[in-house]
Formats: C-alpha cells, sequence, structure tokens
C-alpha cells in the first residue's frame, strides 16, 4: 500500500501529473475575484470565507477525473484488482494521495490567499483548520465519484454533476465555520459536523467506490 | 507435484457486455501444465481470461483455484510512462511483497533499458516489461492474453524460454495466442465448440446498461 502512494504521489510530482492545477486554480480565483468585486475592503472580508471554499472545492474537482482514469487506460486497474492489496485499500490509498497532491497545498496555502481577499485575522485559524478537517472529504468522495464513471470516455462532466451535491454539506459546513470564525461566533459545531462528514466519508466510501469499480472493470 | 489441480473451471459460462460468449467451458490445470487457448477473434478468449482471473463474474459455473495465485497480464501492459523501468517493476514487485527486479530485468533482456523511461520505450520493449511484471508477482498461475504482440521473433523465444521455466518450477499457465510459442507440451483447447447457443437475453441483459 506504501509502494502505492509514493507511485502516485510520483506520478502527481512528475511532468503532465497535474500536481500545479488544482493549485495554480485556487491561486487564480484567490487573485481575479477582488479584481471582479471591487476593491472595497468590507465586501471582500465577507465573501472571503465562502469563495475560498468554493475555490478549494473547485480546485479538488478539477483533478479528480485523474484519479482512476489513467490506470484504467493503461490497465494498471485490472492489474491492481488482482493484486493482493483489497481494492478497498487501493481506493483510500489513491483518495489519500489526491488529498495529498491537491487539499493539503490548498490548505497550507489558503493563509496567504486569506490576505488577499482581506479575511480577518481571528478568521485565518478557523479557514485553515475547517479546510483541514474538510479536504480530505472532498477527496474520498471524489474518489467515489471517480469510481463510478471510471469506465466511461471523457467522464468528466457527469462526474462533477455526480460529485457538486455530495459536495455540498461539506462546503455549507465549511465556510460557516469559517463565517462564524470571523464573526466571533462559536465555529465549533460546523467544525465537528464537518469532521464528522469526512470521516464517515472515509470510512464508508472506499467500499462503496471499490464496488463501482468492480462493475465498470466487467 | 500433487494430483490436485490447482486451478479447476467447471461448466464455465461468462459474458460481454451483457451477451453469453461462451458456454460450458470445462478443465483442469495441474502444476507444470500449460494450456493454449485458440479461436476466432470475438470467441471470448479474453473474456474467459478476464473471468478466471476474477475481473467480471461468471454467468454461470465456477473457477476455482488457491487464493492469490493468479497473475493476469491483459492488452495493456499497466505501464506508466513518466516512470523508469526499473520504477514500473519495482512498484509491482513491491505489491506483491517481492523486493527483487534484477532476475526479471535479466529474464527479459531490460537490464540495458532499466534507467530508461517508460513512454521512452519501444512496443516491443514495453510489452517485454510488461510480460516481465509476472516475474516479480510470485504467482504460480498465469492467466496470458496475446502476450506475444508486438514482440520480435528473439523475443518470443526468450519469453518461451521464460514461460518453460516457470513450468519447470511448477507452475503453470493459460496462454491465448495465435502464433507458435514453440511450447510443443502445451495442451490446446481450442474455444470454438464452446461458443454460447444463444445470445442472452432477459435478467441481466440491463446490466451493460448500468451507468
Amino acid at each position: 500500500m506504501i509502494a502505492l502512494l509514493w507511485r502516485d504521489l510520483r506520478l502527481a510530482m512528475r511532468a503532465g501529473g497535474g500536481f500545479g492545477l488544482g493549485l495554480a486554480f485556487f491561486l487564480l480565483i484567490a487573485v481575479l475575484v477582488p479584481l471582479g468585486v471591487g476593491p472595497e475592503m468590507s465586501v471582500l472580508g465577507r465573501i472571503a470565507p465562502g469563495i475560498l471554499w468554493v475555490g478549494a472545492l473547485l480546485a479538488c474537482l478539477l483533478s479528480l477525473d485523474r484519479i482512476f482514469a489513467l490506470d484504467m487506460e493503461d490497465g494498471s486497474l485490472d492489474l491492481l484488482a488482482t493484486a493482493p492489496i483489497p481494492l478497498e485499500g487501493v481506493v483510500a490509498v489513491k483518495a489519500l494521495a489526491h488529498w495529498l497532491v491537491t487539499g493539503l497545498p490548498l490548505t497550507l496555502i489558503s493563509p496567504l490567499l486569506g490576505i488577499l481577499l482581506n479575511l480577518s485575522w481571528a478568521g485565518q485559524g478557523w479557514l485553515l483548520l475547517s479546510l483541514l478537517l474538510g479536504t480530505p472529504a472532498l477527496s474520498v468522495i471524489g474518489a467515489f465519484g471517480a469510481a463510478l464513471t471510471v469506465g466511461l470516455k471523457r467522464g468528466g462532466l457527469l462526474l462533477s454533476l455526480l460529485v457538486l451535491p455530495l459536495y455540498v454539506p461539506t462546503l455549507i459546513f465549511g465556510a460557516e465555520a469559517v463565517e462564524r470564525g470571523v464573526r466571533g461566533a462559536d465555529a465549533l459545531t460546523p467544525l465537528i459536523l464537518l469532521a464528522g462528514i469526512t470521516a464517515g466519508s472515509a470510512a464508508l466510501l472506499p467500499f462503496a467506490a471499490a464496488a463501482a469499480i468492480r462493475v465498470n472493470m466487467r | 507435484m500433487s494430483d490436485h489441480a490447482p486451478l479447476a473451471v467447471r461448466d464455465l459460462a461468462c459474458m460481454r457486455g451483457g451477451v453469453a460468449v461462451l458456454e460450458r467451458v470445462s478443465f483442469a490445470l495441474a502444476p507444470g501444465q500449460a494450456l493454449i487457448l485458440r479461436g476466432p477473434n470475438g470467441i471470448g478468449k479474453t473474456t474467459l481470461l478476464r473471468t478466471i482471473a476474477g475481473l467480471q463474474p461468471p454467468l454461470a459455473g465456477e473457477v476455482s483455484h488457491p487464493a492469490e495465485s493468479l497473475a493476469y497480464a491483459g492488452h495493456a501492459d499497466g505501464l506508466k510512462g513518466v516512470l523508469t523501468v526499473a520504477e514500473n517493476l519495482g512498484f509491482w514487485a513491491a505489491i506483491h511483497g517481492l523486493g527483487d527486479i534484477e532476475p526479471a530485468l535479466q529474464a527479459m533482456n531490460l537490464v540495458p533499458l532499466r534507467d530508461r523511461a517508460a513512454m521512452h520505450l519501444s512496443a516491443g520493449q514495453k510489452r517485454r516489461l510488461g510480460l516481465a511484471r509476472l516475474l516479480v508477482t510470485g504467482r504460480p498461475i498465469w492467466l496470458l492474453d496475446e502476450p506475444t504482440v508486438s514482440l520480435d521473433t528473439a523475443s518470443v523465444q526468450l519469453f518461451a524460454a521464460v514461460v518453460r521455466g516457470h513450468l519447470v518450477k511448477g507452475g503453470s499457465t493459460i496462454i491465448a495466442t495465435h502464433i507458435d510459442l514453440g511450447l510443443p507440451e502445451a495442451r490446446v483447447l481450442d474455444l470454438a465448440p464452446f461458443k454460447a447457443a444463444q445470445p442472452l437475453t432477459g435478467a441481466f441483459s440491463g446490466e451493460g446498461g448500468f451507468l
């Protein structure tokens, strides 16, 4: 399993692996929104939690179809399915690898982009924490969506449509936590719910995703 | 060597795209034996191999073999272009819990290419790397689907020698191929008589349409 994780990370880092894609997209959103909305600091500060969370979510979405589609194309997925690792473990490891190359860098860079959007200092910590707790759910749910659409050529559109509704709770609680943090209200409740979504999806969805892959390999 | 067959296929029927292609396929494969599948295009050689490998469920019948004894090699080699030959092979060795890739590199004549990225290999070299993967799985039963595609004559001989070495060590193999591999000891199974009588309709036909 460690070998699979290393391989996926190595593939993402090498040329054409798409490591910087989500990060660049996130950066673009944070740079472009102030230009589009206008320079009023109060407006920017108010919409910053939502914008940053939507940006993180879309940046995650961007690289989802690579999770299994590339392995399906070159036959690796068939070989992994006959390997000693259970397919559920393959899904979990690949979701983890996806998080390590998209969710984690997004989380780490987010305070910097928070400054660009005039997010208050009180909100910065909550933003970091909420993204840290919430982005793993985005990767796991995304892996499930990618597993459902793995047999389809250019399944990207269907994948987005399938996954977006599943992302909504994460988005709502994530943005809500930051927004409450900015206002100085109690942000713990949405954070706990966010952590609950992550824990629940990480526990259940690898099984669902593995089942979907088995159906798609027929 | 035990008289108990490690791989037994009984009354197997398999389907492709919701249509039954083969039925009543039965055979057993003992250690040290090779079985060559023959039959016209579309008869279901690939489907049969995938069903035996457990990649798709059988329509009827059963396949029995010891757990984790099968190594499947399909039309695609499962290579990553940006990884080198040694990295590709090392990954599969690690997945199967084996560390040493040198014997496999030597057996398939890949030592001079070990640090070359897989995307810069020729089709035949990629195939050799894909077949070298079988040696690092440590699995006794090889399921090979057209293993000699894009191999030159010398490489085919090299591969036949590898297969013979595998058989001598008590391994066994099922090979779907059209060419003469130079394995006179191998049994040949012609799949044409097992062609499914009529296309399946009804309960299973909707399965292919799922998603």
